[in-house]
C-alpha cells in the first residue's frame, strides 16, 4: 500500500514547482474548481511552492457548500415530519439553515440519521417499514449515478417507504454561469477529477471553445495538483487553450459511459439554486416522472417557510471566486467549525474551513 | 447461550455479593479488596496524583484489546504522564441488564493482565447494573493513585524554545483499529490497537533523565491536539517535521478512504515526550529498548514564535498549521 507516498514524492513535487516557476512569465489566475483541491492546496502549502505570477482562487466544487439555504430549510422541514427517518451525509448535519440545523432538529426529537452510502439507507428502509425514509440527495455528477442505483433498486424491491430529496448539481452548468457573469477573470481552470470520472474531458471542451480558456482534469494528491497547475502554466504562456487530462489513472474522455446512463435514466436535468450564485438553468437533477413516487418533494411537499441568510456571512461571494476566507469578517472570529456561520466552514471541503485548519504559516 | 447479567446482580443483595466474591476477588485477590470493607485504607507518603477516567469504547472488543484493558491502560498512563509511579487503581462497573457473564470475565480477566503488566493493584471497586437500553453494554470508570518521586516536575507548562519533542511510535493505530472494526473495513493485515501501560517505560526515560519536560499521552483529539495543548500551556510554538511522525501504511491507507487525518487520530499506548536539547539522544537511546517504544522519534522542536501555535513543515518544504481537533470525527473510541 505504497500509493500513497507515489503521489507525494518530494524530488517529483520539488521538479514540477521548479519547472512551474521557471515557466511562468504572465500573471495568471487559476481556479480550482473543487473544494478537494482546495483542501490539497492548504494542507500541503503549495501555494508557498508557486510563483507571484500565480493566483489560486477556490471555486464552488463543494456540494454542501452550494446547497441553498431555501433547500436546506426543505430538508430539515422533512425531517420534523412525524414518522421520518432522513438520512444524509455527515457534513450536512451542521450546516446552519435559515432558523435550524439538522443537528439541532434531531437533538429536538427529530430522526436523522448520518450514512456513507445510499445504501445504507435503502437498509435503513428495509428495516423500517413502518417509518418514511428520506435520502438527502446532495452532490455532484459523483454522487448522482449511486442515487440512482438506490432508485432502481427501490423500484425492484417494491420498497414502498424509500424517497429522495433530489439537490444534487451539475458542474459545467455552473461554471458557464460564473464565466458568463463575467464578475471573475480567468486564466484556467483545475477541473475536478472525480466528478470528470463519471462526466469525461469532453464535458468541458466548452471552456476552450467557448471561453478561450484552457482547462485541466487533475487528481487530488498533491503531485497531481502540480501537474495540473504545470499542464495550464505551460498552456498560459504558449497562448494555447485545451481541455487536458492529468489524472489519465482515473478519467477518460468520454467518462463513464455506464454511470451517465444510469443517472440520466432516474433523473433529468431542472434549474437550480446556487448558494451565491442562485438560479442557473439545467445545473440540477430532478426524478424523472416515471419516478414520481420516490420523490420526497413532491411526496410531502415540505413547506419550510421564508429564507433567511446568515448575516455577514460572504460563503456566496467565496464560491464565486470574488472573495477568499481572510476578506470575511466574521472568519476565525465569530464564524470557526465549531460555531460556523455558513456552509463553507462546516463541510471538511469548504474553503473557510481549509483555511481555518490549514491556513499558512504566517509567522 | 451464556448466563446473562441481571439487575438483582447490581442489587446490593446476595446475586450481588456472589458477582463480587466469585468474579471480582477472584480476579483481583489482594489483601486491600479481601477485606471487603466500605473503603480501602492505604499507606501512602509524599507527593500523590490522582486521576480519574471513564471508558465507553464501541466496540467492547478490539482488535488489541479490550474496554477492560483500556480502562487500566488508560488511567495508569495518565498517572505516569506527570512522573508518578502508579499504585493503586478503583474499578467502577455499569453493566446493562442482560450482558454476558461470560464477556464480564473476560473483560475482568483482561483487568487482571493489564493490571498486573502495569504493577498496580485494583483496591477498591463498584458494580451497578441498568436496565436493558440505558447503557451500552458495559462502562467502566476507573481512577488511580501513584506517587510523584523527589525532584520530579513534569508538566505541560514546562516546554522551552529549543528542547526537542519526542513520539514514542507510529500514530492512529487505536482509532482506526477500533474504528474498522466498527465499520467493518478490513486490511489485509490486521491493525491493531496499541493500548499498553506506558508506566515502566516512562519510569526507565525519567532514570535516564529527570529533567524531562512535558509528558503527554496523545488519546482524544491525536496527537495534534496534544501538542497545541502543550504550547498553549507553555506559551511557545512547536514545529513539527512532517516525514519524521512515524504512521503505519495500514492507518495512512484507512485514514486517506475515510477523510481522516492521523494527526487527529487516537492514540492509547503512545507519548510525547518534549526534553532539552541535550538530553534528547539520551531519552531516545532509552526508548528504543523498551518494547513500547522500539519506533521512537524526534519529531520537532520547541520554538520561540506565536504563543500556543504549532506548525508542520510538509515532506514538500512548505509550511501549514495544524489545528487543534474540531468536532469529533470518531466518536466514543475510549
Amino acid at each position: 500500500m505504497k500509493f500513497i507516498d507515489e503521489f507525494r514524492r518530494l524530488e517529483l513535487a520539488q521538479g514540477l514547482a521548479g519547472r512551474i516557476r521557471q515557466n511562468s512569465k504572465r500573471r495568471a489566475r487559476f481556479m480550482e474548481f473543487c473544494g478537494g483541491h482546495t483542501v490539497t492546496i492548504l494542507k500541503h502549502g503549495i501555494r508557498q511552492l508557486l510563483p507571484p505570477t500565480i493566483e489560486m482562487l477556490s471555486g464552488p466544487g463543494c456540494p454542501v457548500c452550494v446547497t441553498d439555504n431555501a433547500d436546506l430549510d426543505k430538508a430539515i422541514a422533512l425531517a420534523c415530519i412525524p414518522g421520518v427517518i432522513l438520512v444524509t451525509f455527515g457534513d450536512m448535519l451542521k450546516v446552519p439553515g435559515s432558523r435550524s440545523s439538522l443537528q439541532k432538529a434531531k437533538a429536538e426529537g427529530a430522526d436523522v440519521r448520518i450514512v456513507y452510502s445510499s445504501l445504507d439507507a435503502l437498509e435503513l428502509a428495509r428495516q423500517n417499514p413502518d417509518k418514511k425514509v428520506v435520502f438527502l440527495g446532495i452532490g455532484f455528477e459523483t454522487t448522482a449515478p449511486g442515487i440512482a442505483a438506490s432508485i432502481l433498486q427501490a423500484e425492484q424491491e417494491g420498497l414502498k417507504n424509500f424517497y429522495v430529496l433530489s439537490l444534487h448539481k451539475l458542474c459545467p452548468p455552473v461554471i458557464r454561469a460564473l464565466l458568463d457573469s463575467g464578475e471573475v477573470r480567468l486564466h484556467g481552470f483545475i477541473l475536478p477529477g472525480h466528478v470528470s470520472a463519471i462526466i469525461g474531458s469532453k464535458a468541458w471542451e466548452f471552456l476552450a471553445k467557448d471561453y478561450g480558456i484552457p482547462g485541466v482534469v487533475s487528481g487530488f494528491e498533491p503531485l497531481d495538483v502540480l501537474q495540473g497547475v504545470d499542464m495550464l502554466v505551460s498552456q498560459v504562456e504558449n497562448g494555447e487553450s485545451r481541455v487536458e487530462i492529468a489524472y489519465r489513472r482515473g478519467v477518460k474522455p468520454e467518462g463513464n459511459l455506464k454511470a451517465q446512463e444510469l443517472m440520466y435514466r432516474v433523473f433529468e436535468p431542472c434549474p437550480a439554486r446556487w448558494r451565491g450564485i442562485g438560479e442557473v438553468p439545467d445545473s440540477g437533477l430532478r426524478l424523472r416522472p416515471e419516478f414520481a413516487r420516490f420523490d420526497a418533494e413532491l411526496v410531502f411537499s415540505p413547506d419550510p417557510g421564508p429564507t433567511l441568510e446568515p448575516k455577514g456571512c460572504i460563503c456566496g461571494d467565496i464560491l464565486r471566486g470574488v472573495k477568499t476566507p481572510r476578506d470575511c469578517c466574521l472568519f476565525a472570529r465569530v464564524c470557526t467549525p465549531e460555531n460556523p456561520v455558513g456552509p463553507c466552514m462546516v463541510s471538511s471541503e469548504g474553503s473557510c474551513a481549509a483555511y481555518y485548519l490549514y491556513g499558512q504559516d504566517d509567522e | 447461550m451464556s448466563e446473562r447479567i441481571l439487575l438483582a446482580h447490581g442489587s446490593g443483595g446476595k446475586l450481588s455479593h456472589e458477582l463480587v466474591e466469585k468474579t471480582m476477588l477472584r480476579a483481583f485477590f489482594n489483601p486491600y479488596l479481601s477485606k471487603l470493607d466500605d473503603s480501602a485504607i492505604l499507606d501512602l507518603s509524599g507527593r500523590l496524583a490522582f486521576t480519574t477516567d471513564s471508558y465507553v469504547v464501541d466496540p467492547i472488543f478490539f482488535p488489541g484489546g479490550d474496554i477492560g484493558k483500556l480502562a487500566v491502560c488508560g488511567t495508569v498512563n495518565d498517572l505516569a504522564m506527570v512522573g508518578a509511579i502508579p499504585l493503586y487503581l478503583s474499578l467502577s462497573l455499569i453493566i446493562e441488564e442482560g450482558f454476558s457473564q461470560d464477556d464480564l470475565r473476560r473483560i475482568l480477566d483482561s483487568v487482571r493482565r493489564a493490571a498486573e503488566e502495569a504493577g498496580v493493584e485494583i483496591v477498591t471497586g463498584d458494580t451497578k447494573v441498568v436496565h436493558r437500553g440505558k447503557a451500552d453494554g458495559i462502562f467502566i470508570n476507573t481512577a488511580g493513585l501513584g506517587v510523584v518521586p523527589e525532584g520530579i516536575e513534569i508538566s505541560g507548562s514546562n516546554a522551552r524554545p529549543g528542547d526537542k519533542v519526542i513520539l514514542s511510535g507510529p500514530i492512529g493505530d487505536h482509532g482506526i483499529a477500533v474504528l474498522s472494526r466498527r465499520e467493518g473495513l478490513s486490511f489485509s493485515t490486521e491493525l491493531e490497537s496499541d493500548v499498553a501501560p506506558l508506566n515502566k517505560l516512562v519510569a526507565q526515560m525519567l532514570e535516564a533523565c529527570p529533567r524531562i519536560r512535558c509528558l503527554r499521552d496523545p488519546t482524544r483529539g491525536g496527537l495534534a491536539t496534544t501538542l497545541n495543548e502543550l504550547a498553549k500551556q507553555s506559551r511557545v510554538s512547536i514545529q513539527l517535521e512532517e516525514e519524521k511522525i512515524p504512521v503505519r501504511e495500514e492507518v495512512r491507507a484507512a485514514c486517506e478512504m475515510l477523510g481522516l487525518d492521523p494527526l487527529y487520530v487516537a492514540n492509547e499506548g503512545k507519548l510525547v515526550a518534549i526534553v532539552p536539547d541535550s538530553d534528547a539522544a539520551t531519552v531516545l537511546h532509552v526508548m528504543h529498548q523498551n518494547p513500547y517504544a522500539r519506533e521512537a522519534a524526534v519529531i520537532g522542536e520547541v520554538r520561540q514564535g506565536r504563543p500556543g501555535r504549532v506548525t508542520l513543515r510538509t515532506r514538500f518544504g512548505t509550511s501549514r498549521i495544524v489545528d487543534m481537533l474540531t468536532g469529533d470525527p470518531l466518536p466514543r473510541i475510549c
